[in-house]
């Protein structure tokens, strides 16, 4: 248990890192996602479901949409040229 | 380019002093006198002279145009070359030393915190210590933490929800396109507006609809379960209420705006979020005007484990709930196409 715990803790360390140093803006915020899902692992270890809850549903959940519909808005999210060759 | 007149000389207040001046003659002579003073200066110019004059006033402004843009030059040349690097590298060091200086302060902060669990912890009051021992008589939830912040805490809670409302009602100021005024007519903002939302998402994705149809269901339980468990086990009102808003963005970004405007539009979210708010408050209002101090509900505190039991603290829980999922399907909404 102790070992999960220091691999979640290392982990949303190297997440918040490089979602800072991430120059892809909808790359960043995927990363921020998972940084938020590992939180909330953290919370259930730490005995605090309720709070487990509330961040996988607001942290993981609404702010990031929130922040990818703010993207599609200031045209942040690129069309991949690539999906058009691969439709038949 | 008529000739410019003098309006103040003109105008009737000038005209009324000289008027008195001269003794109150002849007023009308004069006035007459002017005008076609005035239109003779103007009809002496020929349109010779008017088009020179044009000519001569173009290149006037393209002179003035030009030394302005050598002015101007002059004066940001500093800033885009050398200005720029110092102004660079100067927000560099600041940055860092601010996020230093912030890093410090907050390790020195934890360092100086009383040990995690430490017996003599400031934390470990009578206040706690009333919660714990008869928090359960008193409250009737098994959940402390919900006899807390429901019961004991019931006015930080009021605010938390007002926060959230507020929140919302800022966002509707800020985001929320006009309307045409005619409710059958959508505004142009608006219909500009849908046609960028759906600039990027393919229509009816089969998938996600697939997904979200076995998905949102079993949401929506998971969250109105973690509602009316508020009292007994974890969750509560705003774990709740983010669940079940979650929830409505997944059928909402499934199945589009036509399915949720069926049972979700501006008038639903205003509805629910007074009655709830309203609700809270006046269930609430009379014990804090009495110094938060035990309120006999009417509703006994029952059995602690049933779902009716601990009084009010379920309805609070609802209403909360309520609240919050509102406010979060209302962000998204706003956020996407600037209307619900």
């Amino acid at each position: 248990m102790e070992l999960l715990n220091i691999m979640l803790l290392v982990f949303i360390l190297v997440c918040a890192v490089s979602v800072s140093l991430t120059k892809d803006l909808l790359t960043s915020l995927i990363i921020f996602m998972s940084q938020s899902l590992a939180m909330a692992v953290i919370w259930i270890l730490l005995e605090s479901p309720d709070l487990a809850i509330t961040e996988a549903a607001v942290g993981a959940g609404v702010t990031s949409l929130l922040m990818f519909v703010t993207l599609k808005k200031i045209h942040a999210i690129k069309e991949d040229p690539k999906d058009g060759e691969t439709k038949e | 380019m008529a000739k410019q007149r003098n309006d103040y000389e003109n105008s009737w207040f000038p005209r009324l002093q000289r008027w008195i001046a001269q003794g109150g003659t002849k007023l009308n002579d004069q006035m007459t006198a002017e005008l076609s003073e005035a239109s003779d200066a103007h009809r002496v110019l020929s349109a010779d002279d008017m088009a020179r004059r044009e000519v001569e006033q173009a290149v006037h402004q393209m002179e003035i145009q030009e030394h302005e843009a050598v002015l101007y030059e002059k004066a940001h040349e500093w800033g885009r070359t050398k200005g720029a690097k110092l102004i660079r590298a100067f927000y560099a060091v600041l940055a860092v030393a601010l996020c230093v200086s912030v890093i410090a302060v907050l390790l020195t902060t934890v360092s100086n915190l009383p040990s995690f669990g430490g017996e003599n912890n400031p934390i470990n009051n009578e206040v706690s210590q009333r919660y714990i021992e008869k928090g359960l008589q008193e409250t009737g939830a098994v959940n402390i933490v919900a006899g807390m912040i429901l019961d004991y805490r019931a006015f930080d809670t009021l605010g938390e929800s007002h926060v959230l409302f507020i929140a919302a009602c800022a966002v509707m100021i800020l985001l929320r396109l006009s309307d045409s005024g005619d409710p059958r007519q959508l505004s142009r903002e608006r219909m500009e507006a849908e046609a960028n939302d759906r600039l990027y998402e393919p229509k009816n994705d089969i998938i996600l609809q697939r997904v979200a149809g076995m998905l949102v269901p079993i949401i929506m339980l998971f969250g109105i379960y973690v509602l009316f468990n508020g009292h007994l086990g974890p969750g509560g009102g705003f774990s709740g209420g983010a669940v079940i808003g979650a929830g409505l963005i997944l059928y909402l970004n499934a199945y589009g705006f036509l399915a949720t405007e069926r049972f979700f539009t501006i008038r639903t979210f205003r509805a629910v979020s007074f009655i709830a708010l309203a609700f809270y408050a006046l269930a609430k209002s009379y014990s804090f005007f009495c110094g938060a101090n035990h309120l006999n509900s009417g509703i006994g505190l029952g059995t602690p484990g049933d779902i009716f039991s601990s009084g009010l603290i379920l309805y609070l829980n609802i209403a909360v709930g309520m609240v919050v999922a509102c406010t979060m399907y209302a962000f998204y909404t706003l956020f996407r196409k600037g209307d619900m």
